[in-house]
């Protein structure tokens, strides 16, 4: 590829920043450690809104340009009012935005310019398991699936490994396909 | 250290230019280069010759370069099967014989307890005494102890737990299912292995390398070779701390020269399930990315057949080469595994294919990162007069395998003459030693490269 294209392939990343950040942390491990944090306040029935402001990372805390806000709830066939999404749909973006994310980032790397990207996602769930009727089947997903739209300037071979490579380095695929310790306490 | 090895260590038995820690086939291509230039020094041996084809590998393996491509400086294969696979007691003939005719001055039962600087240089510690060097080349091997994930110890008790150098064949495994966890060389050859021995075998699967043996009618090695993939160098690579840690390819040497893969696993019966994650409640847990793992290899499978392709469209002119061949995807089940009771799968035997490490546990240099590897560049260590060989891609993508030997010895032992060279001229480097000699470490790789090199063989 030569100096042209590379300079008109843009998908809003910023690769020199990212090889640079990884360059630096490499040498300071430390700096590497970072905690994600989320608060949420219930509001009524099965509304509750989370705020995600502050963050630790680089060695000290940071925050947010601004406080995002995110509404959850449950759709009026639970018998909810359905002021947000549910849990677990909030999840499934989560994991969207993430390999999403990541498609770009790697494609700005392997110099693929970007025209448009849509995921949508489709996850299973049997509800005999949070609602108690049968003990063998798991409260969560049965299975999630991920089905890519993407318009590149590449081969389907290059799109297939693009999007190969943004699970491999995806913080959410990796929390949805291997445990995570999680403990909840009452402060 | 006991107090009988400490006195046995302070007793001086020589003083070299060179010390060589390993007389495995490193060891020895070091030892041929080093002898061919006329300089002195020794190989400290632990055991006998190729120790590890003696004494840490099973009983059928077969290496998985061809005999061809089985060459080491100033000596390569000469018997009557090029395409055939060397069982590894054949290995270890082939080293002993390097060995013999390279007249390598090898100490054999001489286990080096420790490695330090001293005012000459070095002072190798062993048990059979103390040797004083200018220079010490680590040979000691790049796979020297299997490595086995903290989890091994969660696993429920009265299953059994196999590294690959202690599993010698199928009838020291309890009746049983088998859970083979890592599915590189190492663990593919085994699930076959028991597999054919009727045990139902679970094959637990990370990151690994796909490739066919053959290839368009050739073995995929003489690909490789061919088109200069082998020889690619350390200092050319975007990510080299990523190609150092690319696990073995997904190779077998049979006579059949059959493609081992996880289609031909699985067809004959192996349960695919994805990466061990954790161990719960005696349940053995998998990483869902099991799909996600296979398709990259299937990926960079294609991506090399792709390259091997363009490279033989331009460099061989034959037309009874066949035409290029494309693999089926790795075939997964509908229903994934995301764990599993050990207990009540009747799985008595877990064997840990994942990977093995050096073991500098005696090196008492500041020459380790905070994970354990040795600091280098191209073998050339980050202390002066220290080099060390076999590593994954030390200086080429073959640096690790028998045949890469030969080049990255005799780049080393030119750097290391010179260094040698520089200490017995009078001047600024001999006052100190030590001063400088970071920066010295960092580019005298790559100006001894530049530099016109004798050959050795
Ligand atoms: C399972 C397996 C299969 C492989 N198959 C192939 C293949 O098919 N083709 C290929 O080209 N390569 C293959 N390799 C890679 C490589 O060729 C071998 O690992 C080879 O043994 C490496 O040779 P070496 O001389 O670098 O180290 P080693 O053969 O490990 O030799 C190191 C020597 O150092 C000695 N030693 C260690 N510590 C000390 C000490 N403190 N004091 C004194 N002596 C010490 C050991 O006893 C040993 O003899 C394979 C490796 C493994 C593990």
């Amino acid at each position: 590829m030569d100096a042209q294209t590379q300079m008109r392939v843009d998908n809003g990343i910023n690769v020199e920043a990212l090889l640079g950040a990884r360059e630096a942390l490499s040498k300071m491990p430390e700096a590497a450690r970072f905690n994600w944090r989320a608060t949420c306040e219930w509001i009524n029935g099965t509304h509750a809104r989370s705020t995600i402001d502050s963050y630790f990372g680089l060695g000290e805390e940071q925050m947010h340009r601004m406080a995002h806000r995110i509404d959850s709830d449950h759709p009026e066939l639970f018998a909810a009012e359905d002021h947000g999404a549910t849990p677990v749909e909030i999840v499934l973006a989560g994991l969207a935005g993430c390999l999403t994310a990541g498609i770009a980032a790697v494609a700005q790397n392997r110099n693929i310019q970007l025209r448009s990207v849509k995921a949508t996602l489709e996850a299973g769930m049997d509800l005999q398991g949070i609602l108690g009727i049968d003990s063998e089947v798991r409260n969560g997903f049965d299975g999630v699936k991920v089905i890519f739209d993407i318009d590149a300037d590449a081969t389907r071979e290059e799109i297939e490994a693009l999007v190969a490579q943004s699970q491999k380095r995806s913080a959410v695929f990796d929390i949805f396909t291997n445990p995570t310790d999680v403990s909840v306490m009452v402060s | 250290m006991n107090a009988a090895a400490f006195s046995a260590g302070s007793l001086q038995v020589g003083t070299v230019d060179v010390v060589i820690v390993g007389a495995g086939h490193s060891g020895l291509a070091m030892s041929h280069c080093l002898g061919r230039r006329g300089i002195d020094h020794v190989v400290l041996e632990r055991g006998e010759v190729a120790n590890a084809w003696r004494h840490e590998r099973w009983d059928s393996l077969r290496l998985l370069t061809p005999n061809w491509l089985t060459r080491l400086p100033g000596m390569a294969y000469d018997g009557d099967d090029p395409d055939g696979y060397m069982r590894r007691d054949e290995v270890a003939a082939f080293i002993a014989r390097y060995a013999r005719t390279s007249g390598a001055p090898v100490r054999t039962g001489t286990t080096v307890r420790a490695v330090m600087a001293d005012d000459a240089g070095y002072r190798v510690d062993t048990d059979r005494g103390r040797w004083r060097c200018r220079a010490v080349v680590l040979a000691s091997g790049a796979f020297a102890r299997p490595s086995v994930p903290r989890i091994g110890a969660s696993l429920p008790g009265g299953v059994a737990q196999l590294t690959p150098y202690q599993y010698r064949n199928p009838g020291q495994v309890e009746a049983g299912g088998v859970l083979v966890v890592g599915a590189s060389a190492t663990g593919l050859q085994l699930a076959d292995e028991l597999q054919r021995a009727g045990h139902p075998v679970t094959l637990a699967i990370g990151e690994h390398v796909r490739m066919p043996r053959m290839y368009r009618g050739r073995d995929i090695q003489w690909w490789m070779h061919a088109a200069g993939l082998l020889d690619q160098r350390y200092d050319a690579l975007d990510d080299l701390s990523r190609a150092r840690g690319v696990a073995s390819p997904q190779l077998i040497g049979s006579r059949e020269r059959a493609i081992m893969d996880l289609n031909a696993l699985s067809a004959g019966g192996a349960r695919l399930v994805g990466r061990v994650a954790n161990v719960r409640d005696g349940q053995v847990q998998f990483s869902g990315a099991l799909r996600n793992v296979c398709a990259l290899a299937d990926l960079k499978m294609a991506r090399l057949l792709a390259t091997i392709d363009t490279w033989a469209a331009t460099h061989i002119d034959d037309g009874s080469l066949p035409p290029a061949e494309r693999f089926d995807a790795t075939r997964l089940p509908e229903k994934k595994i995301l764990g599993l009771n050990l207990k009540r799968e009747g799985i008595r035997t877990v064997i840990w294919a994942t990977g093995f490490r050096p073991d500098y546990s005696w090196l008492k240099l500041p020459v380790l990162d905070a994970k354990g590897n040795i600091r280098h560049n191209g073998g050339v260590a980050d202390a002066p007069g220290l080099y060390v060989m076999g590593l994954p891609f030390l200086r080429r993508r073959k640096s690790s395998f028998i045949h890469g030997a030969e080049d990255d010895a005799q780049d080393l032992a030119g750097h290391l003459a010179g260094y040698l060279d520089a200490l017995s001229r009078p001047g600024p480097s001999r006052a100190c030693p030590a001063s400088g000699t970071r920066s010295r470490s960092r580019h005298g790789a790559l100006e001894a490269d530049r530099a016109v090199r004798p050959r050795c063989d």
